[in-house]
């Protein structure tokens, strides 16, 4: 058996203390690479476990609005894998506790290579690694490459997909798995409560991994509701919907925390569970 | 006349593709979020069985036939083969298809799928404007509901079509994120499938996406090849020695060539928008100049920077300014089968201006491309060989443009 890595450690630390995952997005370089920093510190003081990084890329297929403005504002300031793989390295300098999980799309790192990819990111102390646009089918040789690293690769199950191939997903993932709470894209409103519940329910069936929910969660009532039914939460578009009244150039603002509370209230809404 | 896509195959032992996991050697595959797989996966097996239905292929060949007005005619170009000074070049007149392209070969059978499939609405992604409006038109011919995705800044440069889509009934949507072209209008696209997957068939206009996307158009596209063929026979008494057509995404090329893979004595040229010239960088020839990724659901040749970002696109031709191309042409330039190359702006504005004065025929900025190519080819020819060259569209819509680049205004 291999040392148990960084998030199964965080996922069984929080299930023995009964609570739930709390794992916040943000584009890297958004809207520029010191202050990602800068937030990332913050939302670690406000309650974060996990830390889901998004790696920019000019054609975000699967986001919505708020998210792909994050992704513009990092692409006008230049940012690249490349940064994005040093600012996790920067940020572990000060941090060995948090997971740290790439999200993005496939290209950039076929264009750096997945060898390189890994190498680079298991380095810079990167968890985890979660690509949009490529399903496990196709995605067995990065997978591979990953696992020698020590990285999760972890997958998304949506609504539309088929108890049989989430039982395959199941299997092929590691770290967490990631349930998309809606049909659509990031940001979008949650609408049918009641299905996801019954589709987490029946994906604990299949895995023991902590299954996670995320695309929808605006605020701390839908925090609280989708934590009730599950492992733990993502809140992205909130955040990054923050971040955009956020103007670079000065990290240390004092409006980083107020940025940052949606997470602060998510971590309170759902330790009162 | 067109036959169920298992019987294609026939003429192209050795260029049998996709494989039953979507993939053309290393490229295709199905490469979406997974909120879509479960549509394409639906798509591919509801493609599958088709395969053996009479009544759809009929269906299909009847629009074809009455709605379209195919065949079209192979015509010899006996002035521009006289200037060229070499092979004879012929030309297959898909601008002679109703809605004016060859797109419409291929909206009338994803039409016809999405109605078999049961979904009531249907989305497109249009750059200049041809694929959306032939999308609208058999929207409008079918009575479904009509939603086209178009860049902000093609939605400036082709009013006449925006119109032209709106007359017809289509909702226009302006897509205002990245680059404004068509590129974005793809993601918004896919964004929108993901959201209304329900109720929504997604009519891709080019062999590419994800799987089983290079296929399907690919097949509703090989009329064109097919019926050259029969017709090089008819009118000349063996096949053409070399076919050339533009490359944007690549579906009118792969419609003519495909048809032709395994007949190995027919040379083949796929011509790319050449843009300000392959050294300047401002171009839109992923094959000529590019490196294989991952765009918008399938492995292929893309313009992409050092660190993986899809670059900006430059033509003189709306329907040539993608970043990607089909992950089919990917391969076939892989396996040397076809050779694809490049064509200027200027070269291809020249080649407008040739075939409209020697032949009565205005063709599209983007066939262009093909006609400039040709030309060339034809001279280092023999008079007894044939070139066909894909017409694959008029230019009528392009005549704003072509003024506005000499300096006129209309």
């Amino acid at each position: 058996m291999p040392a148990m890595s960084r998030i199964s450690a965080i996922a069984s630390d929080r299930i023995q203390q009964e609570k739930k995952l709390l794992i916040p997005y943000l584009v890297a370089g958004d809207p520029d690479l010191p202050t990602t920093l800068t937030l990332m510190k913050e939302l670690v003081q406000q309650g974060a476990d996990i830390i889901e990084l998004g790696i920019p890329f000019s054609d975000p297929a699967s986001d919505g609005p708020v998210i792909q403005r994050g992704v513009e504002r990092a692409l006008n300031g230049g940012t690249t894998l490349r940064d994005t793989l040093a600012l996790v390295a920067q940020f572990r300098e000060g941090d060995t506790e948090t997971g740290i999980v790439l999200m993005g799309y496939l290209n950039p790192i076929e264009i750096m290579g997945y060898e390189n990819f890994a190498g680079s990111a298991a380095a810079a102390g990167v968890d985890g690694v979660l690509v949009v646009d490529m399903p496990p089918t196709d995605s067995m040789e990065l997978h591979r490459r990953l696992a020698a690293a020590d990285i999760d690769t972890i997958y998304l199950v949506a609504p539309t997909t088929s108890a049989e191939r989430a039982k395959d997903i199941a299997e092929a993932c590691t770290g967490y798995l990631y349930y998309v709470s809606l049909k659509g894209v990031t940001g979008a409103a949650i609408t049918d409560h009641e299905s996801i519940k019954e589709t987490i329910e029946s994906m604990r069936q299949l895995t023991d991994l902590p299954v996670v929910v995320g695309f929808g969660i605006k605020d701390s009532k839908s925090a609280k509701a989708m934590a009730s039914v599950s492992d733990g939460i993502i809140i992205g578009s909130a955040l990054v919907e923050q971040i955009a009244k956020l103007s670079g150039g000065a990290p240390e603002k004092p409006e980083i925390p107020s940025c940052c509370a949606v997470i602060g209230e998510a971590r309170s809404a759902i330790d009162s569970l | 006349m067109s036959e169920a896509p298992a019987e294609i195959e026939i003429d192209s032992v050795g260029f049998s593709g996709p494989d039953a996991s979507g993939h053309f050697g290393p490229y295709g595959g199905v490469f979406v979020g997974e909120t879509l797989i479960a549509a394409v996966e639906e798509l591919a097996l509801v493609y599958q069985d088709l395969s053996g239905e009479q009544d759809f292929w009929s269906e299909y060949d009847n629009e074809l036939r009455h709605y379209v007005g195919r065949p079209s005619p192979l015509y010899f170009a006996e002035r521009l083969t006289e200037v060229s000074g070499g092979a004879r070049i012929y030309l297959k007149r898909e601008d002679l298809n109703h809605t004016g392209a060859h797109k419409v070969n291929n909206t009338i059978g994803q039409a016809l799928l999405a109605k078999r499939m049961g979904k009531s609405r249907i989305i497109a992604e249009t750059g200049a404007g041809q694929h959306g409006v032939a999308s609208a038109t058999v929207a409008a011919r079918l009575g479904l509901e009509c939603h086209v995705y178009m860049g902000a800044e093609d939605i400036k440069r082709q009013a006449p079509n925006v119109y032209r889509m709106k007359l017809l009934g289509a909702n226009v949507v302006s897509v205002e994120s990245g680059s404004r072209t068509l590129k974005d209008a793809m993601n918004e696209a896919l964004r929108d499938w993901a959201t209304n997957v329900d109720n929504t068939y997604y009519i891709i206009g080019t062999v590419a996406g994800p799987h089983p996307y290079p296929q399907l158009v690919r097949d509703f596209q090989c009329i064109i090849g097919r019926e050259t063929k029969q017709q090089s026979l008819e009118m000349f008494g063996k096949l053409p020695d070399a076919l050339v057509a533009c490359v944007g995404g690549g579906s009118n090329a792969i419609g003519l060539f495909h048809p032709f893979l395994g007949d190995k004595r027919v040379a083949m040229f796929g011509v790319e928008a050449g843009g300000k010239g392959l050294e300047t960088g401002e171009h839109a020839a992923p094959l000529s100049a590019g490196t294989p990724g991952v765009l918008h659901g399938n492995r292929t040749y893309l313009m992409t920077d050092p660190g993986g970002q899809i670059q900006e696109t430059h033509s003189v031709s709306a329907g040539l300014d993608y970043p990607g191309v089909g992950p089919e042409h990917a391969w076939l330039k892989d396996l040397k089968r076809v050779n694809y190359v490049a064509a200027t702006d200027t070269e291809a504005m020249n080649a407008f201006h040739k075939l409209t004065r020697l032949e009565g025929i205005i063709p599209a900025l983007e066939t262009s491309h093909a006609v400039a190519y040709a030309m060339d080819l034809a001279r280092s020819m023999g008079a007894d060989q044939t070139i066909v060259i894909n017409l694959s569209g008029r230019g009528d819509k392009d005549i704003e443009t072509v003024a506005r680049l000499e300096g006129m205004k209309l």
